[in-house]
């Protein structure tokens, strides 16, 4: 009793958060939105026994991929973007047809597959969800999944950061200021104000100085030169 | 009585958590009257000693104070955000209290009743306190971005960007400890530690991911030497410069409470938590020990301070990425092989 009346009370949460999410005009509310859907999802995992993918979903999702999206929300002006008109209106009648497409399948499944599968739930219940048995699970049996995830993730990071650097690498910087500053010396404010990300980036405070300086005094020279010729 | 009977046993949790609630409470109330001394001792100045005998009931003085002030809401401020902020802070701070191990298996006195002193045992509760804990930072990211102010706003980059940084090597600190335990439940880890007349200490086999943890966590709740989220000289006050009342009031306790619980977190992992001699033969020993252990790292947080200087911001991040992230992975690389080949 008490269970069913935890799953009313989380996944009316989840989904009241998740149309809060679509709703929402301002960016920061959509963000603290998700972060609702996620924490009720953490305590439906709790419900089905799993605390180990509830504890996960909290950390990885609540406490660190939504900081970042909260961080990037905070630089933005959204006042803009609360007023700004709406794009793409031919995607609301998509989205309306997935949506009703979505729903039918968990309608399928919960009149046609569930009565069969919730035996095998409760055959199993004992201690599928620790967190030892998830280790050797993930060690042993699917230790090649995890791999290959692990090794999908590691060239997300590198992408992620070969794009974002990539504009700098273009830059001239690195032959002006000369060997004592490395290509990412440019990068360096932008890496303070994003700070953590770009771990790599230079942070000495004189050489990003002597960077921004000579970056300037490149522009003006430029400007001077374009001002000349015409 | 039916001990077993859940209602019962939910009456009960429910008392224990009142009771480890106001003493939590009071403690941190008490760890601000101590700063306050004791900074005022390093420094060379007397302190608050008015409110009661040697100043003890100015934490009651300071709270009336802070119920009575009045309370001044930006004009611009995202109104909805800025009321919630402060509640996330406190709630995410002080839900941590569930599953701290206050004491071993104890008797009431003169009865026949005994119970662990911890409110919830459960296989994760390491993952749940830094889980909780990672929620906290929306606390000081949302409150400075509503406030509708730049140094707000730039305190709340900074602690956020901060609190990303060290979190990891926080958390890469103690895997070494729970590669040893076997288990993420605290009690669980506690109890390992008692051998020896209780002075089996986790921190003798892991002393490089116990100064790991300890720098990790004083970054993580924004204390000096890295308190550059509230730096007074650039940023007024940081993230909470436009709070006042119990608002600030709520900041303030959510920042000592944390405080409280990374002693907490050092203690259990690595000092044995409520271990030490005697604990077998007289189990309420084990609380004087769990708490003197953590005032003794509520001291060593105002003893650094009052001596230490401010790291400069790219000085912080070089720090906890370049530096403190190696050395932490490197542990954790070292206590698996000496495990795969010595056990």
């Amino acid at each position: 009793m008490i269970t069913g009346l935890l799953f009313i009370l989380f996944a009316g949460m989840a989904i009241g958060c998740a149309i809060s999410v679509v709703v929402q005009r301002n960016p920061l509310y959509g963000a603290i939105s998700l972060i609702g859907v996620f924490i009720a999802l953490a305590a439906l995992y709790l419900t089905l026994a799993a605390p180990f993918i509830a504890a996960v979903q909290v950390i990885v999702y609540a406490g660190a991929i939504m900081v970042l999206v909260v961080f990037v929300i905070m630089l933005l002006n959204v006042e803009e973007e609360v007023n700004r008109p709406l794009r793409l209106r031919a995607l609301v009648p998509i989205g309306i047809v997935l949506a009703a497409l979505l729903a039918g399948e968990a309608a399928f499944i919960l009149y046609f597959v569930g009565a069969s599968v919730s035996e095998t739930i409760n055959a199993a219940a004992s201690n599928v969800g620790s967190t030892s048995s998830i280790g050797t699970g993930l060690f042993t049996e699917y230790l090649l999944p995890f791999e290959v995830t692990s090794a999908l993730i590691l060239m997300a990071i590198v992408g992620a950061m070969s794009l974002a650097r990539r504009d700098r690498m273009a830059t001239p910087t690195a032959a002006i200021t000369g060997g004592d500053s490395t290509p990412g010396a440019l990068a360096a404010p932008i890496n303070l104000r994003i700070a953590g990300e770009g771990a790599n980036a230079e942070f000495s405070t004189e050489a990003v100085g002597r960077a921004m300086a000579q970056e300037a005094i490149r522009k003006l020279d430029a400007k001077k030169q374009r001002v000349e010729e015409e | 009585m039916d001990w077993t009977n859940p209602y019962v046993n939910a009456g009960l949790k429910l008392i224990g958590i009142n009771v480890a609630f106001v003493v939590v409470l009071m403690i941190v109330a008490y760890t601000v009257l101590a700063e306050r001394r004791i900074l005022a001792f390093i420094q060379g100045r007397l302190g608050p000693n008015r409110v009661g005998p040697g100043g003890v009931l100015q934490p009651f003085a300071d709270l009336l104070k802070f119920i009575l002030k009045e309370e001044i809401v930006p004009d611009k401020a995202t109104k909805l955000v800025y009321f919630l902020a402060p509640i996330i802070a406190i709630t995410a701070a002080l839900m941590t209290i569930i599953v701290y191990p206050f004491g071993p298996v104890v008797t009431i006195p003169f009865t026949d009743i005994s119970f662990p002193l911890v409110i919830a045992r459960f296989d994760i509760a390491l993952l749940y306190v830094l889980g909780i804990t990672s929620i906290g930072v929306y606390g000081i990211a949302l409150a400075g971005w509503s406030s509708n102010s730049k140094y707000s706003l730039m305190g709340a980059l900074r602690a956020a960007a901060q609190m990303i940084s060290y979190e990891l090597s926080l958390g890469l600190s103690l895997v070494g400890v729970v590669l040893m335990s076997g288990t993420l439940d605290l009690y669980g880890i506690v109890e390992q530690q008692s051998g020896w007349f209780g002075l089996n200490w986790n921190i003798i086999y892991q002393p490089l991911g116990f100064i790991i943890y300890l720098i990790s966590a004083i970054a993580e709740t924004n204390r000096v030497p890295f308190d550059l989220p509230e730096a007074e000289t650039e940023l007024v006050a940081g993230f909470h410069t436009e709070y006042s009342a119990l608002k600030f009031a709520l900041f303030f306790m959510a920042e000592y409470v944390n405080m409280f619980t990374v002693s907490v977190l050092a203690t259990t992992l690595f000092l044995g938590g409520f271990n030490g001699p005697g604990v077998a033969q007289f189990p309420w020993l084990g609380v004087v020990y769990f708490l003197g252990k953590i005032v003794f790292f509520l001291f060593l947080y105002i003893w650094l301070r009052g001596t230490l200087p401010r790291f400069r911001f790219d000085q912080l991040m070089n720090f906890g990425w370049r530096f403190l992230l190696p050395v932490a992975i490197l542990n954790v690389v070292l206590t698996a092989t000496v495990m795969f080949f010595f056990s």
